[in-house]
């Protein structure tokens, strides 16, 4: 373990992304070749933070797949399809509108949001799709939002909503249209508040790639993956649970909590093991069992005590 | 009807040699990829669904071979035989990259999918299938049988819809990709029912010269 801990850095100190990714543009003016100018809006800025105490050790899947291979159906529904098609996604600015059963409703802007306390957290991410990789994820809790909004008691639930734009989207325009929209995601208000659940704004020291979700998305290790509504434009509490949109398509296939369970398969695969992701090649790629809440039992379990999980997965 | 310029038959037998060559260069060139760390992200997934989809390709080729026939008066029912074993190849290996390298031989967990899992028990009795017509696809098995050779190859039929739906079930939400096979299956499908009246039809109309097709391959 290195004992060297990056400085944190002020966000005002923070270069916007457009000059940050623009500099390759007089750098290449300045070499006399325009042509070394950045063409990929995808490429992130450095984004450091303080590690924070939640890690696993394990092997972390490498930058390459973690930017490259994932569901963000908005950008189409091959995993490779966020990576190709985000390249025109502006992801600033940007503002999140936080509203519903909070005493200070209010529209966060990006750099509000750079304010909270972030730090680099490890953590596994279990896809439904029964693949996983271990992501280092920057981010700050949620919880540090939701006391900011001032929850009134009535608020039971968290509700998160995707932004929606069709003409930086391709999934979201055309004849086909694999979802409705705007992607819609929902969290008990406790597993909101929960230490775990993170609102991330960066993935491997830099801030999030389009394909990944920026600027900003939702980051809850024990649940799948689907869970983890990325790009988010609006967060509302409610006394009701939230519509969720693999819920609403498939309410016998996707359950509101999505909790990993390798004892309640999906209908129509196995949830008992999981293919870690990275390690290059057929024989690089396992297989291993899947833990319980993704290994998170300890933190977690005490959330659903009493309930059944086989009825509410 | 304007005719396509043939193929010197003295080429025939190059040409679908050539067929089972260029068939298995995509499951090659995968292979190649997957083994050396090529392929990005999931490499065994990658691969196991390039598999299947090109046996899907295949299967949708043999049954056009007939249609293509019938309709534009092109031949190439020399290549059908191939076309239907890269299908049973293709099919193959996809269930071994299933189970050797999705799975790693986890022999329970696949008895479980194949028990429990509807797209799969679909696709593994589409495999089953294929077997006895893998078996019987060369010439000495179509003059034993004689017309029980036809009647068994009907069998690709209801291999090609498992096929189709197998895809589209594997899936979380069916796209234009798996709409497409299913619609190219469903279309070559209805075209067995309608193909004898129109063949009728068509030789009682005057000045046509298509012949109509003979029944074994």
């Amino acid at each position: 373990m290195p004992s060297y801990r990056p400085p944190r850095i002020v966000s005002s100190e923070i270069t916007p992304e457009a000059i940050f990714l623009n500099r390759r543009t007089f750098l290449g003016a300045a070499a006399g070749s325009a042509l070394l100018a950045g063409s990929g809006t995808g490429l992130a800025a450095a984004l450091s933070a303080p590690k924070g105490k939640y890690t696993v050790d394990e092997d972390l899947t490498p930058e390459a797949d973690v930017t490259s291979y994932n569901n963000f159906y908005e950008f189409g529904t091959g995993k490779g399809d966020p990576a190709a098609n985000s390249g025109s996604f502006k992801p600033t600015p940007w503002t999140v509108k936080v509203d519903g059963l909070v005493g200070t409703p209010q529209e966060i802007g990006l750099e509000e949001l750079l304010k909270f306390p972030i730090e680099e957290r490890v953590y596994r991410m279990r896809c439904v799709e029964a693949w996983s990789m271990v992501i280092p994820w920057t981010g700050f809790q949620l919880s540090a939002l939701i006391d900011k909004v001032e929850p009134l008691g009535s608020a039971k639930y968290v509700s998160f909503e995707t932004v929606v734009r069709p003409s930086e989207m391709p999934g979201q325009s055309g004849f086909f249209q694999p979802l409705p929209w705007p992607y819609r995601e929902g969290l008990r208000l406790d597993e909101a508040r929960h230490p775990l659940t993170l609102l991330s704004v960066g993935v491997y020291g830099k801030t999030l790639p389009n394909q990944n979700g920026a600027p900003v998305r939702l980051v809850t290790p024990w649940k799948y993956g689907f869970k983890g509504i990325k790009s988010i434009v609006r967060i509302s509490l409610t006394e009701t649970q939230p519509p969720s949109t693999w819920n609403l398509s498939a309410p016998n296939e996707y359950g509101f909590y999505a909790n990993v369970n390798p004892a309640v398969d999906h209908p129509r695969w196995s949830q008992a093991t999981e293919n870690r992701i990275g390690g290059g090649g057929f024989f690089g790629s396992n297989r291993r069992d899947t833990l319980p809440f993704n290994g998170y039992a300890d933190e977690v379990a005490s959330l659903y005590a009493g309930m059944d999980l086989r009825a509410n997965y | 009807m304007p005719r396509l310029p043939s193929l010197p038959k003295r080429y025939h037998s190059t040409s679908v040699w050539a067929l089972y060559g260029l068939g298995l260069l995509p499951a090659a060139y995968a292979f190649y990829l997957g083994a050396t760390g090529r392929l990005p992200g999931n490499p065994v997934k990658e691969f196991e669904h390039l598999l299947g989809l090109w046996a899907l390709r295949f299967l949708v080729a043999t049954l056009a071979i007939t249609p293509i026939r019938d309709l534009i008066g092109v031949n190439w029912l020399r290549y059908r035989r191939a076309l239907g074993l890269l299908a049973f190849y293709y099919v193959l290996m996809h269930f071994l990259a299933y189970m050797l390298l999705d799975q790693r031989l986890n022999v329970q967990a696949i008895v479980a999918d194949i028990a429990r899992r509807p797209f799969i028990t679909i696709g593994m009795a589409a495999l089953a299938m294929l077997i006895p017509l893998a078996l019987t696809s060369n010439t000495w098995s179509i003059r034993t049988l004689g017309q029980r050779w036809n009647k068994l190859h009907r069998l690709a039929y209801v291999i090609a819809a498992a096929g189709a739906v197998h895809f589209a079930m594997a899936v979380k939400v069916v796209g234009p990709e798996q709409m497409l096979y299913l619609g190219l299956v469903a279309v070559l499908l209805s075209w067995r029912f309608v193909r004898k009246p129109y063949l009728k039809r068509k030789r009682q109309a005057p000045g046509t010269s298509i012949r109509p097709a003979a029944g074994k391959a």
